[in-house]
């Protein structure tokens, strides 16, 4: 399928089908239109004044300034959910799927970072999902050498997730206040083939986990906007600490996903090497081949 | 054009543990100097996650990718250590693609599957090059080649005068000569043009002979202003062609075995694999040659000089090297010769084992990798140690490589796979019957003239491995050149000493005592790590060592790995001292 002006879109049902968030709605000047790009198709957004959410299709070179509910437009399903504005251009389910933990009133929550990457939704959710590059990729923060071993974890299905438990691996600095490495304890989660979440140990309180989640927001096949969630039981970092903490982090993947090749996410299993710490990437491959995933990977 | 030679980086382009990015017909490449000055190209591409190798650290010996560490050797490209899982040997065939490579003209020379030596240009076999400025190009490398013919400059003598006359003379499809002459001067530059993509070239001119010093300035300014005229030139031609399609270069597959994710460490002597006696036949006095098939399907693949270890009926285990030519994968044919003083291992394969019955084997695995990229190999065989050296004739004979076999045997009755030994012909020969004076001296004769990239296999009885490896020392061929295999550890091992291990990556302190190996005591505490041989002979149960100083009573390790202590087959191997520090 191609738009008027002639480029492809995406036409992969299992990738069209789904909720994406675009925007973090603290961070949407209210009353202005917004425009970007989702599975190759030009949209654009609006928060009116009075806190209404808005969402249609755009020719590529629309210049439209003011929009209201009534205006004659292409319009697009939208939702908000943990602060995020999601759209979508398919048919997407009722509902965009659920943090609980999002809901708990001693929490905080909020985007940490949204970024630009040049590489596949897959290769970015599968970076996420990654324990054995943390002492490599990053150092003193989530890993270090020589504690690089990657003990034997397990992955599952849950009603149509893809999960993966008990992965433990060794952290340097649990805490800014921890002068002493843990073996930090993980579980992952993947709801819907663009997003990501990850259940951490918190160094706040021993009984709850800290969550944090990548939604993608692909752009093309082969570029993304990342948005970094947060949803922490961290009464006392100041917004901005947190933030830069996780900036360093991201910006420290981005490099390294740039240069993975090819960018999309190669799923015939002989493509790449995998070894028993890449579990949960082989289960993800295996997951989007089962849904029927052709868009940002190639298919087997 | 995959057949052919191509420069694809200045030597100059090679610092000390740098790596360079190259690309050669839409294939990006990895390009870096090892310490020792060999020079790798490789697919820019690591085999775990491809991420660019060209991003990756470049450790002297190693590279090692920035993603998750993983670390492949220098020249095989082999990889030899994977961070997530440091317990486990990698498997030896990770191995990542990578293209012959040389230097020649101050340039690096590779390609895809090129065939033949690389291309000498008389012109500059006589004096020495100089290097001009590389110019990468917009363009086609057909459209340079053709625009090249029109391109001017002036000889080295007669800068700055104008009009000098240019001769063309074509080298091949990329490489033409041009010779500017004026007031009985000239001055020769052969340009080289590398083809990176369908539209994109680099120019690399070669000057032939070096100029003055005092005019070198000059003269590399006087090219540097006319490359850039020609490149403006040849661009603006380009940009009124029609555009071509970027070239893809296919990348290979992983083999099917390294794409499932393996279960579990590698435990102790796994034996994963099911074959059917399919044959069996007396191939030579007291040797035995047994055919091996798969009973559930495709025998893994395997590299010559690969050894299997064959589980036996009486609870043996055993490695036999494999004697199969490239690409014979019905089965797997071992030569099997019966020690006097068997433990029971060639006994029970002599004598139980028959057509037909079940034996457990393992997959291949080489410890005795064979390179391909010399110029001559010289292999040495003694004996029943001809088996893995038949594997690698059969190699080399495939790949029209030059190499000879000689082969030490006690009398002709005592000469295996005969058969084989025809197919490869005069390449082969037979040393029968010769004292250890003899031999000794008649490998004085075959070792005589240490060449450039010239390589030594030998195995055999361990006196004439000893022999061999002094011998080789005494003439010159340096210690990488000449790579052997034992087939059994005789010397005597001292295991009365008692010290602490301490594990850098399991963070335990394990005590080692008197009559137990490293290797016990670690299978005892539930580390587990690979072996095989468990005699110091198969580099399976090789660790690292950080700290402390090993007492190797392997035969595996050449003197100068023993020298660098950095490493230590822990089955026989131990110390004197207090305490090791292992990297496990
Ligand atoms: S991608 Fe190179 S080590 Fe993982
Ligand atoms: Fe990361």
């Amino acid at each position: 399928m191609t738009t008027a002006t002639g480029h492809a879109v995406c036409t992969d049902p299992a990738i069209l089908n789904q909720w994406y968030a675009v925007a973090a709605i603290p961070e949407i000047s209210v009353a202005q239109v917004h425009r970007t790009r989702l599975l190759d198709s030009s949209v654009a957004y609006s928060v009116t004044a009075d806190g209404e959410c808005l969402a249609w299709r755009t020719a590529p070179n629309d210049a439209t300034v003011t929009v209201d509910a009534s205006s004659q437009l292409d319009w697009l399903p939208t939702r908000t959910a943990f602060g995020y504005l999601w759209m979508s251009v398919g048919e997407p389910p009722p509902d965009v799927f659920e943090v609980q933990e999002s809901a708990e009133p001693d929490r905080r929550t909020l985007n940490a970072a949204t970024i630009g990457i040049a590489v596949s939704a897959p290769r970015a959710i599968e970076n996420f999902l990654d324990m054995a590059h943390f002492p490599y990729v990053h150092p003193h923060m989530l890993g270090e050498e020589p504690h690089t071993e990657v003990a034997d974890y397990t992955t599952e299905l849950r009603n149509g997730e893809l999960w993966a438990v008990d992965c433990r691996f060794y952290q340097p600095k649990a805490a800014v206040s921890s002068t002493e490495g843990v073996m930090a304890e993980y579980l992952y989660r993947v709801p819907s083939p663009y997003c990501a979440m990850l259940y951490k140990s918190s160094p706040g309180d021993a009984e709850r986990m800290d969550v944090i989640g990548i939604f993608v927001h692909p752009i093309s096949e082969e570029f993304v906007r990342a948005n970094l969630f947060l949803c922490l039981l961290d009464d006392v970092s100041s917004d901005t600490t947190i933030r830069r903490f996780q900036q360093t982090i991201f910006s420290q993947d981005k490099p390294i996903l740039e240069n993975q090749y090819p960018k999309r996410l190669p799923l015939d299993p002989r493509a790449e090497t995998p070894i028993r710490a890449d579990k949960m990437a082989i289960a993800y491959r295996r997951w989007l081949t089962d849904l029927g995933v052709t868009y940002g990977v190639i298919p087997a | 054009m995959t057949e052919a030679w191509h420069p694809v980086a200045a030597s100059s382009d090679l610092p000390l543990r740098h790596t360079f990015h190259g690309q050669l017909l839409g294939r990006e490449l990895a390009i870096w100097r090892a310490d020792g000055g060999f020079v790798n190209v490789w697919e820019n591409r690591c085999l775990h996650r491809g991420v660019r190798l060209s991003i990756g650290l470049n450790d002297g010996r190693e590279l090692q990718c920035q993603y998750h560490g993983w670390r492949y050797a220098s020249r095989t490209a082999g990889c030899t250590y994977i961070p997530a899982h440091p317990a486990d040997a990698p498997a030896r065939t990770i191995c990542n693609r990578s293209f012959l490579a040389f230097e020649r003209y101050g340039l690096v020379w590779t390609g895809e599957s090129p065939a033949g030596e690389l291309p000498t240009v008389e012109v500059l076999e006589a004096a020495d090059p100089f290097g001009l400025r590389n110019l990468p190009v917009n363009a086609s490398a057909e459209l340079v080649i053709e625009m090249l013919h029109g391109h001017g400059f002036q000889p080295n003598a007669k800068l700055d005068n104008f009009g000098a006359e240019i001769a063309v003379q074509s080298y091949g499809e990329h490489c033409r000569v041009l010779s500017a002459m004026a007031g009985g001067s000239t001055t020769t530059v052969v340009f080289f043009v590398q083809p990176v993509d369908a539209s994109r070239s680099v120019i690399r001119p070669v000057m032939v002979g070096v100029p003055e010093p005092l005019v070198q300035t000059d003269v590399l300014r006087h090219h540097n202003a006319k490359l850039t005229e020609l490149r403006d030139r040849i661009e603006s031609e380009a940009a009124r062609l029609p555009a071509l399609q970027p070239l893809s270069a296919a990348i290979e597959q992983v083999p099917i075995h390294l794409s499932e994710v393996p279960i579990g460490a590698i435990g102790r002597r796994k034996a994963p694999l099911r074959v059917q006696v399919a044959r069996k036949w007396q191939t030579a006095t007291d040797i035995v040659a047994i055919e091996f098939e798969s009973i559930d399907g495709q025998l893994p693949t395997f590299q010559p000089g690969a050894h299997i270890d064959v589980h036996l009926p009486n609870g043996l285990v055993r490695q036999y090297s494999l004697t199969n030519g490239p690409g014979e994968l019905t089965h797997y044919r071992v030569g099997v010769k019966l020690e006097a003083e068997s433990r029971g291992g060639s006994a029970s394969l002599h004598e139980t084992v028959r057509e037909g019955d079940v034996v457990a084997i393992s997959e291949p695995r080489n410890n005795f990798p064979l390179r391909r990229d010399s110029l001559r190999t010289v292999l040495i065989a003694g004996g029943i140690g001809v088996t893995p050296l038949l594997a690698m004739a059969q190699a080399l004979h495939h790949n029209d490589l030059r190499y000879e076999l000689h082969y030490f045997a006690r009398a002709d009755d005592h000469v295996a796979f005969r058969t084989i030994l025809d197919e490869l012909g005069d390449s082969t020969q037979a040393h029968l019957g010769l004292s250890p004076g003899g031999t000794a001296a008649e490998l004085e004769r075959i070792l005589d003239q240490p060449g450039h990239a010239e390589h030594v296999y030998v195995c055999g009885p361990g006196p004439m491995l000893e022999a061999t490896r002094r011998i080789a020392a005494d003439r010159g061929w340096p210690d990488e050149a000449v790579h052997f295999e034992y087939f059994q550890n005789a010397t005597e091992i001292d295991d009365t000493t008692s010290f602490e291990i301490n594990l850098a990556r399991s963070a335990l302190t394990l005590r080692v005592g008197s009559g137990e190996t490293i290797l016990e005591v670690l299978h005892q505490h539930g580390v587990s790590l690979g072996s095989s041989c468990e005699q110091g002979a198969c580099g399976t149960c090789s660790v690292a060592v950080l700290d402390g100083e090993p007492l190797h009573q392997d035969v595996y390790l050449s003197e100068a790995e023993r020298e660098l202590g950095d490493q230590m087959m822990v089955c026989v191997s131990r110390t004197n001292g207090k305490s090791l520090t292992l990297d496990i």
